[in-house]
């Protein structure tokens, strides 16, 4: 018989010091609508925050949202902490104010995607539902 | 013939008739609803002669990198013809913290400019008259405290602050609302706020304390009517906690100020301009008796929508933004920002934000718009959304009360909850193809043609922690902590703080060190959490 596989568990948060929290928020309701199980950590956090509670809570992947033009600092931060710990198998994505230049040079350090402003929530679901398990 | 939709919405969700008639207006009175522009109750505008007399002011939020930066950028916008300056603070800036603080590694001088200490406030108004410009601020957390150091540079400059003009945003509530960008709990906010409308009623009169904003708001996804109520109610909310503190209402109402999004449904943008400042006067009125007429009167600042502006196909956004900026003059406001094509992507290079005035400029001198005052009074649709939009607001206000005032309902989430179940019914409406986003949802290209990008020196950060640990050295140490020390009695026993904190910036207390002393003894506030 056949075991249904368990629902992604995803880490969905601001990271840094900005509050614009609606996008953040909408995609966190999209992904459990899409039958995930999120872990919504609110705003302000660290990244040591962020990669603790996600080893804690034994995510699949982190999504990250950032609108203070910080995406370069904490974006890599998070990467840094993940392999420090042992993690890398938890992927990162985000999305925020970024321009091009940046998407590149995130995604080519191990960002999984970036989303902008106008990127359709549905793309972001069927990235996410795409993401392998981890571990 | 059949209709290209089953049903016509504006963007807050009325139905939209055919067309409208007299019938829609059938008790509606112009005396009572109208007024002339200048009068009670104000619907066609806060001044008789409106744009005839003087055009609004064009102000370009700015700020970036070092104070040096932002100077030269203001000085640019000053010499392309703006008159008003507005500041960007970065984010540790925002929240009270210095640049040597570990939180604020990696944001400072992105989003806006990093003050820290009044030597980095000097340096951001260097050469720049303080008695000739207006300036506005938008900061609210540590307000009170940035306010001191701008007050302390006129004073080191031999300016009197009865001079001064400009506005700080300072507004709270909308925080705790939307924007979330707070460090003091809601009611000890509510006292700074308070201390900051009574300093300058006294001080600095031509200063507006505070600025109500319902943009953050509805950039968090509201719809035009929750942005009107909300916005309105946190105004009387303050207006009541001034009243309490026994300042007598003529005294500080005519000093407040609004400023409200400027966003795409047209009519129904321009109908929340005019039902606001009817609105605003008639609850003033009723609820205080004011004698100066000026006290209940809405004037305001706009924005044009940053939420409506998409990376795909920047070039639309100038489209989008000139059309929101005309509502925004059809609709009367006193000054406008217009976002810049770039916004999605970064901060505006020199020549996106002159494309974002130059905009302003040619509605303003080419369009003819602005020759007679409110030109839509007396359309049978803009009246009717005006009518619709005041009384969907009332309904709202009802509610407010009966959960006992708008801080109780920040703790239960409500306005939250309302804000993003807003904004879920519009991404909702989006994805089914229901609202139209050119080049986001139709007119899709598969490739984008990439645009010139505006990049931040690598080195503001070194810089200003460099800087600051330069005056930390060199500053009287005792001096200041003697200062902060009186700003923390002052703040505990409830005595006006503005003093204080002027005090404490001339020592060269660091906004970090100021704020991190409020909150030992105001304390610090966790919201509750609405997914």
């Amino acid at each position: 018989m056949a075991v249904a596989s368990a629902p992604l568990r995803i880490l969905i948060g601001k990271v840094g010091l900005d509050g614009h929290d609606r996008g953040v928020k909408l995609i966190a309701r999209a992904l459990r609508d899409a039958g995930m199980e999120v872990v919504y950590t609110g705003l302000h956090q660290t990244p040591e925050q962020v990669v603790n509670t996600a080893i804690q809570e034994n995510v699949d992947a982190i999504g990250l949202s950032i609108l203070s033009g910080a995406h370069k600092t904490l974006f890599r931060r998070v990467l840094e902490l993940l392999n420090e710990q042992d993690a890398e198998d938890i992927a990162l994505f985000g999305g925020g104010i970024i321009p091009d230049e940046d998407v590149a040079a995130l995604t080519a350090d191990g960002v999984k995607a970036l989303f902008r402003p106008g990127a359709p929530v549905q793309e972001i679901v069927t990235f996410v539902k795409g993401l392998k398990p981890h571990g | 013939m059949q209709e290209r939709k089953p049903r016509f919405t504006s963007l807050s969700g009325f139905d939209t008739n055919l067309v409208y008639t007299h019938d829609d207006l059938k008790d509606w009175s112009p005396d009572e609803e109208l007024g002339a522009p200048g009068q009670f109750p104000y619907t066609r505008g806060v001044y008789p002669t409106m744009y005839r007399g003087r055009l609004w002011t064009m102000r370009q939020f700015a700020g970036f990198g070092s104070a040096e930066d932002t100077n030269r950028r203001f000085k640019y916008l000053l010499q392309h013809g703006q008159n008003g300056l507005s500041v960007a603070f970065d984010m540790p800036t925002l929240m009270g913290i210095d640049a040597d603080s570990l939180l604020a590694h990696g944001e400072i001088g992105r989003c806006g400019v990093a003050i820290s200490s009044l030597d980095d406030m000097e340096r951001l108004f260097e050469d720049i008259p303080l008695d000739q410009v207006t300036t506005s601020m938008t900061i609210n957390g540590p307000a009170a405290v940035i306010f001191a150091m701008y007050l302390a540079v006129a004073e080191k400059r031999g300016i009197r602050l009865e001079r001064l003009n400009g506005t700080l945003q300072n507004d709270i509530l909308k925080e705790y609302i939307a924007q979330k960008e707070w460090l003091f709990p809601p009611e000890p906010s509510l006292r700074l706020i308070t201390d900051t409308i009574a300093y300058c009623s006294e001080h600095v009169p031509k200063w507006h304390p505070v600025s109500i904003s319902g943009y953050h708001i509805r950039e968090a996804g509201s719809t035009a009517i929750q942005e009107l109520a909300f916005t309105l109610y946190n105004g009387l909310t303050y207006v009541e906690a001034a009243v309490k503190a026994g300042l007598p209402v003529d005294r500080f109402a005519p000093q407040l100020s609004f400023f409200f999004n400027a966003h795409n449904d047209f009519f129904e943008e321009i109908a929340k301009f005019r039902a606001a400042r009817r609105l605003w006067a008639r609850e003033m009125t009723r609820r205080y008796r004011p004698g100066d007429p000026r006290s209940v009167q809405l004037r305001c600042h706009a924005q044009t929508a940053g939420c409506s502006l998409t990376a795909q196909q920047p070039m639309n956004n100038v489209v989008r933004t000139t059309i929101q900026a005309l509502a925004a003059v059809l609709g009367g406001a006193q000054s406008l920002h217009t976002n810049s094509m770039d916004e999605t992507l970064a901060l505006p290079t020199e020549d996106a934000v002159k494309l974002a005035l130059r905009t302003q400029q040619i509605i303003a001198q080419e369009s003819e718009v602005t020759n007679s005052v409110d030109p839509l009074g007396g359309s049978y649709y803009v009246e009717t959304l005006t009518n619709r939009l005041e009384e969907a607001a009332q309904d709202y206000f009802h509610r407010l009360d009966d959960m006992g005032g708008m801080i109780r309902a920040i703790e239960r989430g409500f306005p939250q909850r309302e804000i993003l179940d807003a904004s879920q019914r519009y991404l909702r409406e989006s994805e089914r193809k229901e609202r139209i986003i050119v080049g986001v949802n139709e007119y899709v290209e598969p490739v984008e043609r990439p645009i010139p990008i505006f990049k931040i020196g690598q080195d503001v950060e070194q810089e200003q922690v460099a800087r600051l640990s330069d005056l930390r050295k060199c500053r009287d140490s005792f001096k200041m902590a003697g200062t902060v020390e009186a700003l923390q009695e002052a703040a505990s026993c409830g005595e006006n703080v503005m003093p204080y904190l002027i005090d404490a910036v001339k020592a060269k207390a660091t906004l970090g060190e100021i704020c991190m002393a409020l909150k030992e003894v105001l304390g610090t506030y966790r919201e509750p959490v609405v997914l």
